[in-house]
């Protein structure tokens, strides 16, 4: 390795172990920057000492998710992997994951890559990377006022995929913006997707991304929608179709657990899964092992015990209180928690917490676009919104004449409806809220069990 | 008494939750025991104007633009017509470029239905944040979001309102939307409506007079956390030191 290369690896790791001893921070990306400031050219220069292959995350919804799966399934046979921490997904979070994973002499050691990669870095940092494969789980809008119009992030996505010819692209190709983007790039492309309609009506909403037909503009027909954009399309003037996916989930059935079991390549697996997109984020990283040729031998094993909370759904219990969080952050996922909020039967509180900082996204418009009216049959005792949004939420209730109140005090309310509350709440936070709400509800979960002993 | 709210192609124009200005003013007319039926207009589909009383015209993405304006060709002159008979209309980011003359593009030039006298032309920094404006039109501030890469020039038409904060119509004319007649042309969004009961009331208002004569009017509702949503935003951007930590954070 090249003495620059050296340097800039021994300065990264001091950096980081300042930042860890200053407590500034986490040291998830300084150290990154640091690096590249001195070596320019680091990424290639690591990256390319990956013995195997090298695969790479994008898209709106469940990168994270879909990446843990692809690193655990190849942990699973025994392979050595780099993975990239939950938010570390631009350029510097990506050099400081690899550049902090070398030994004494600067040297990588590992078998694998699992990358996850943000939509607008992407350009950057996939010609760097060079990976094998990218998985691509769907382009739907996120953050409009980070990424201006769902067609920028397209756009920038192609560019950064076709600027690596050689990668395979893993798509689902019931989202007709994911497969046209595989289509036009021309880098070599394998489908997934789910034939069967399976989910219920709520799931879906109503904003649908792109329902013309990229080829020539007309209305696209579908044959029935997932949710989101997701679904069976055709185009009834120029033919342009939905593929048949070369991987899929089929016979999926929920269990008495609320569990979603479902086959996928033959076998059967009864999954930990709660909610339709990670039936489709482990059908991704299936379908990306199956591709990259490893890490699929002992999937099913791996996956049917394997952990999707990732912190964003978690479970407390509070003064004799189930206490569940949830993240929601764009209006595809906060349709699937009204969902999933209406499919327990009993009767509950909850609380939603709206902030609007730069990692939320400056711009809550997107909760007009969640169909919120569904709430009103919720059998809520109580909603309470929180956050500095909280009128907002709150408005956003009201105009769907479902009451609520609104609070600045989110630990005594939750202490309030723990106690004298229906026992069942629902704390639904989105992106800033959600280290905060975590942390406060386990420590609320030990001083409770501290007070019952 | 009824009023007939026309929501022009929501299945193009549906960015930025255009739905809250739907919702906002169904509800304020329902409240106040007064119909409201809304009428989504599909592409392609013929309108009849005489029976609207509000037109929403929505944003989208400048590929979606461009396919609308091909169905506003056939309406153009109806709708012209519409708006000089005093038809009110809310025209939202992609629906108020597409009042004007033309939307000139990175790659192209979009013909707008020229009912207005105004112009945009595409700039690559986008013009993104929360906005508070001063309209003479009302006591309190109007806020919301703006997100656009058009810059619109306004000519001698009436603005909407005058920015307190935020960047208006070309980010350095001072000034935000349009008014016209009955029309409400501007880049707010966040959505508009629900947060400025006040713009939906003066809109409600003004359909309801040209339907039902000078005598009919709008009981006042309670409006405590509409204003309360309003006045954090415009509370925000009156304090010095938010302003500045918000652009420090942004630039780094």
């Amino acid at each position: 390795m090249r003495l620059r290369s050296r340097f800039a690896v021994r300065c990264a790791k001091i950096t980081s172990f300042l930042s860890k001893k200053m407590n500034r921070g986490s040291g998830a990306t300084l150290p990154g920057y640091v690096a590249r400031r001195i070596d320019p050219n680091i990424l290639k220069e690591i990256s390319g000492q990956v013995r195997d292959k090298i695969l790479v995350t994008m898209g709106t919804n469940g990168k994270t998710t879909t990446n843990a799966i692809l690193c655990r399934a190849l942990e699973a046979e025994g392979k050595k992997v780099i993975i990239n921490r939950t938010g570390a997904n631009m350029m510097n979070g990506i050099i400081s994951a690899f550049v902090l994973a070398t030994d004494r002499k600067s040297r990588l050691d590992a078998d694998f890559a699992c990358i996850e990669v943000d939509e607008l870095a992407a350009a950057g940092v996939l010609p760097q990377l060079s990976p094998d494969c990218g998985v691509l789980t769907n382009i739907s809008r996120d953050q409009l006022d980070r990424f201006g119009e769902v067609d920028i992030t397209f756009n920038k996505l192609m560019a950064a995929v076709a600027s690596v010819p050689e990668m395979k692209l893993i798509i689902t190709c019931d989202d007709i913006l994911s497969c046209s983007l595989a289509q036009e790039s021309g880098n070599p492309y394998v489908t997934c997707g789910i034939s069967e309609q399976i989910f219920d009506d709520i799931s879906r909403s109503e904003i649908r991304e792109s329902i013309f037909c990229r080829k020539c503009g007309s209305k696209l027909e579908y044959d029935f929608f997932h949710y989101g954009q997701l679904g069976i399309y055709h185009c009834p003037s120029c033919g342009w179709e939905r593929p048949e996916p070369d991987f899929s989930a089929e016979n999926i059935t929920m269990r008495e657990d609320g569990l979603y079991s479902f086959d996928l390549d033959g076998e059967h697996i009864d999954s930990t899964a709660r909610t339709p997109y990670n039936i489709y984020n482990t059908l991704s990283a299936y379908t990306a092992l199956k591709t990259a040729g490893a890490g699929y031998k002992k999937f099913k094993e791996m996956i049917e015990s394997f952990d999707y909370g990732n912190n964003r759904e978690s479970v407390f219990h509070i003064d004799g209180a189930k206490v569940q969080l949830h993240l929601a952050k764009n209006p595809i996922g906060f349709q699937q928690k009204v969902s999933l909020v209406l499919k327990d039967p009993a009767p509950k509180d909850i609380i939603i917490q709206i902030n609007d900082t730069l990692q939320d996204g400056t711009d809550i418009s997107w909760l007009w676009d969640v169909d919120f009216q569904y709430l009103a049959d919720s059998n809520a005792s109580s909603i309470t919104t929180a956050g500095t949004r909280k009128y907002d939420m709150g408005l956003r209730l009201k105009y769907e004449d479902i009451p609520c109140r609104s609070t600045e005090d989110m630990e005594g309310t939750i202490l309030e409806l723990a106690k004298s509350g229906t026992k069942n709440l629902y704390v639904i936070v989105n992106y800033s809220g959600l280290y905060r709400t975590n942390h406060l509800l386990a420590e609320l979960e030990k001083k409770s069990e501290g007070g019952s002993r | 008494m009824k009023l007939t709210i026309g929501h022009l192609y929501p299945d193009l124009l549906n960015l930025y939750g255009d739905r809250g200005n739907i919702q906002c003013f169904r509800k304020r007319l329902e409240w106040r025991g007064i119909d409201a039926e809304v009428v989504p207009v599909l592409s392609g589909e013929k309108i009849d104007f005489s029976s609207l009383d509000i037109v929403l015209l929505g944003g989208g993405s400048d590929r979606e633009q461009e396919l609308v304006c091909g169905y506003l060709k056939d309406i153009r002159d109806d709708f012209q017509n519409y708006v000089e008979d005093g038809g009110v209309v809310l025209a939202v980011c992609g629906g108020y470029q597409l009042l004007g003359k033309y939307y000139k593009t990175q790659t192209k030039t979009i013909e707008g239905l020229s009912i207005l006298d105004i112009t945009t032309e595409w700039e690559p920094q986008r013009l993104v944040n929360n906005i508070v404006l001063n309209s003479p039109l009302f006591d309190t501030p109007v806020v919301g979001f703006e997100n656009h890469g058009g810059r619109t020039y306004i000519g001698n038409h009436t603005p909407f309102g005058k920015v307190f904060f935020g960047f208006g119509n070309t980010g350095d004319s001072g000034y935000e939307g349009v008014v016209y007649k009955n029309v409400i042309a501007t880049y707010l969004h966040g959505p508009l409506l629900p947060k400025n009961p006040q713009v939906c009331d003066y809109l409600l208002e003004r359909a309801l007079k040209r339907r039902y004569g000078p005598d009919a009017g709008l009981e006042p509702l309670p409006d405590e956390m509409e204003h309360r949503a309003n006045s954090y935003i415009a509370g925000r951007y009156s304090d010095k030191k938010y302003i500045l930590k918000e652009t420090i954070k942004k630039h780094t």
